[in-house]
């Protein structure tokens, strides 16, 4: 990444890139640290993959929603697909020998791939939807990959590899099931690690982040923010926001193959309309297009469900008001100017507020 | 509805009326009248007898008008006349019912907005569009397609070519705003400026699309009179500058009498005068079109 200054000032593309790498970066070495301390409790262990997938998921789906300004409902979708392709893959290479952390490598590789080819068949007749209309459809093509990955069956044994859309796949004695219909896959070789989801959060940040601040994000933001006016400066409209749908579901298949080869069992049943919104929960908390705030949004998130174990019934009552509270508190008018205020005084005479108009000044 | 166009047709009618007691052997609505400079080469527009009907509306018809290449021109009219579906037209927001337009020789028919923008002509709005969360530099680099064409996997990795693009286009950007004096707002949000100044902006970025016709749909709106000389130099300055051709929509008589070159005076979507600021004023038909029939005293 290069920093660009400007006038002793960082563009605030710079600043924010700087924020989300610190973000990641720092939150790994004190995990590491407090790790081998031993000082992490062992269901906080159990969600550091979760959140780095959860992060994957959110910073991609930022990408749709916050930077491209189209709603996507079925980002879950593609996390399924990239998730089951992952443990298929996996799956098949468990006899070759390789180590896991190649074997994982080529998991997440298949998975973005094939979660990107659907993202952009799929975008090709959504996206020429908008708004509300465009929203309903991924839902339903959400669904349609869950309902999908319920009727596949797939196994391998030494004749190679079967899929089916029945059980009887035929497998020789020493075949493996690898997916099993509506029960999912079970016994996935766990191979996801922490230190994997990192990287793979650094290597998703990387690509929203410098695309954002590249001539594709510039239009795709342009295309968000007046599409008619994008049109008469030649932008392809279409094209950019397909862009921007098949990258993000490539990534969202990147973060569910990483997730996948977390769980020794996993059912498609796990990816349904209920993820998708968690997701864009974290995303809109977080902020439209803030990406550091989608990574914090999904980490509070994530753990938060677990914290509040103690409210036992109450659980999800209590998730459900901290959420609201956090909304109130994050976008109200009068603490938004409060904090501005603050910021004003800490930084004296450094607003960036353009001067009124003189008269003839032009 | 049927009474509605019957009262148009009335109105109309009487416009036509003074029209032809007019002196019909000095019709200039069929003419094709360029400045002097532009006459012996193709015009840059041509554009011939276009129409577009909305329902059983015809906002627009038998629109025929030529602009030299380095002609200011001016469209005209009152409120509702159609002015701003023929850039409509011209930009293929609207295809057109009848008719087409050459630009620069080429036939549009069928064309598409982004088509047409790749080919030359760029245009504002009169209700103002800009890209609101960018910067005023961003707004101006995303209609440059010449300068910055690095594909998806520069733009990931930031490799040469996006560095050396990136920094071209930088450089021409502030250069672009410098001719509005905008060069110290390159960084600040589109949608913080004041008025005046996004009205320029989104001029700035048309011109970045490196347009051989710029459109502007009421330039001189909500600007006071200083800043509406300013305008008026620097509409002057680019046409010089970039040795392109301007037509403008405005309501502005001073601006457009000083400015253009040839006007076109349009009512229910029909030319009814064409030629230079001093035809146009002393055309009865216009001061018709503007003031209403003279009461039949005598």
């Amino acid at each position: 990444m290069k920093m660009k200054i400007k006038n002793g000032k960082l563009s605030p593309y710079t600043k924010n890139s700087i924020i989300s790498y610190g973000i990641v970066i720092i939150a790994f070495v004190v995990v590491t640290v407090l790790n081998s301390m031993g000082a992490v409790s062992s269901s906080l262990q159990g969600q550091l993959v979760p959140i780095c997938a959860y992060i994957i998921m959110a910073v991609s789906l930022n990408l749709v929603v916050g930077i491209s300004g189209e709603l996507s409902l079925g980002h879950a979708g593609f996390m399924s697909a990239g998730a089951f392709m992952g443990i298929v893959v996996s799956g098949m290479l468990e006899s070759s020998g390789l180590p896991d952390g190649v074997r994982l490598a080529a998991a997440v590789i298949c998975g973005a791939i094939l979660a990107g080819i659907l993202g952009f068949l799929i975008g090709i007749p959504v996206l020429r939807l908008r708004g509300d209309y465009l929203a309903i459809v991924t839902l339903a093509f959400g669904e349609i990959i869950k309902n999908i990955m319920n009727i596949v069956y797939a196994g391998v044994d030494s004749n190679g590899f079967h899929l089916r859309t029945n059980p009887d796949l035929g497998l020789e004695e020493s075949g493996r099931m690898l997916l099993n219909g509506p029960m999912g896959a079970t016994a996935v070789q766990r191979i996801s690690t922490f230190t994997a989801g990192f990287i793979l959060v650094l290597i998703t940040l990387f690509i929203v982040q410098n695309i954002m601040n590249s001539r594709q994000g510039r239009a795709i933001m342009a295309c968000r923010d007046n599409r008619i006016a994008a049109e008469s400066i030649g932008l392809n409209v279409m094209r950019y926001k397909l862009m921007a749908f098949t990258v993000s579901a490539a990534l969202a298949g990147m973060g569910g193959a990483l997730f996948g080869l977390n769980y020794s069992t996993l059912l498609p049943i796990k990816f349904n309309f209920n993820t998708s919104v968690l997701i864009l929960v974290f995303v809109v908390l977080g902020g439209l297009g803030n990406i550091w705030g989608s990574i914090i949004a999904a980490t509070v998130l994530t753990i938060l469900p677990e914290a509040l174990r103690q409210f036992a019934d109450y659980r999800m009552l209590a998730y459900a008001i901290v959420l609201i509270l956090v909304m109130i508190f994050t976008y109200s008018p009068k603490i938004k100017m409060f904090t501005q205020g603050l910021r004003e005084k800490v930084f004296k005479g450094k607003n960036k507020t353009p001067e009124p108009e003189t008269e003839g000044g032009v | 509805m049927s009474i509605k166009m019957k009262n148009d047709e009335v109105i109309q009618n009487t416009v036509y009326d003074v029209y032809e007691n007019y002196d019909e052997s000095k019709s200039t609505v069929d003419e094709i009248i360029l400045p002097e400079r532009d006459k012996d080469k193709t015009p840059i527009l041509e554009i011939k007898g276009l129409g577009i009907d909305f329902g059983g509306l015809t906002a627009v018809d038998e629109f025929t008008l030529s602009i030299g290449r380095t002609e200011i021109a001016g469209i005209i009219g009152p409120n509702g006349a159609g002015k701003t579906t023929i850039f409509n037209l011209l930009t293929k927001v609207y295809q057109p019912t009848r008719g087409t337009f050459l630009f620069d020789g080429v036939d549009t028919a069928g064309m598409t907005t982004t088509q047409i923008s790749k080919m030359g002509i760029a245009r504002t709005f009169q209700n103002i569009r800009l890209f609101d969360k960018l910067t005023v530099e961003e707004n101006v680099k995303a209609a440059m397609h010449e300068e910055v064409n690095y594909g998806l996997f520069s733009g990931i990795f930031h490799g040469p070519k996006y560095r050396r693009q990136e920094k071209a286009a930088h450089e021409k950007a502030l250069e672009l705003l410098s001719i509005f004096d905008m060069q110290d707002m390159a960084d600040y949000q589109a949608s913080s400026l004041p008025y005046g100044a996004q009205r320029r902006l989104e001029i700035v970025r048309a011109l970045a699309t490196d347009p051989k016709v710029l459109l502007l749909d009421e330039p001189a709106a909500g600007m006071n009179p200083s800043e509406t000389a300013e305008l008026m130099n620097n509409i002057r300055k680019i046409r010089d500058t970039f040795g392109i051709a301007i037509i403008l929509i405005e309501h502005d008589m001073s601006l457009v009498m000083n400015v253009c070159e040839g006007i076109a005076v349009l009512n229910f979507g029909r030319i009814i005068a064409k030629g230079n600021p001093e035809e146009i004023q002393n055309n009865p038909a216009v001061i018709e079109a503007y003031l209403g029939k003279k009461k039949e005293a005598k």
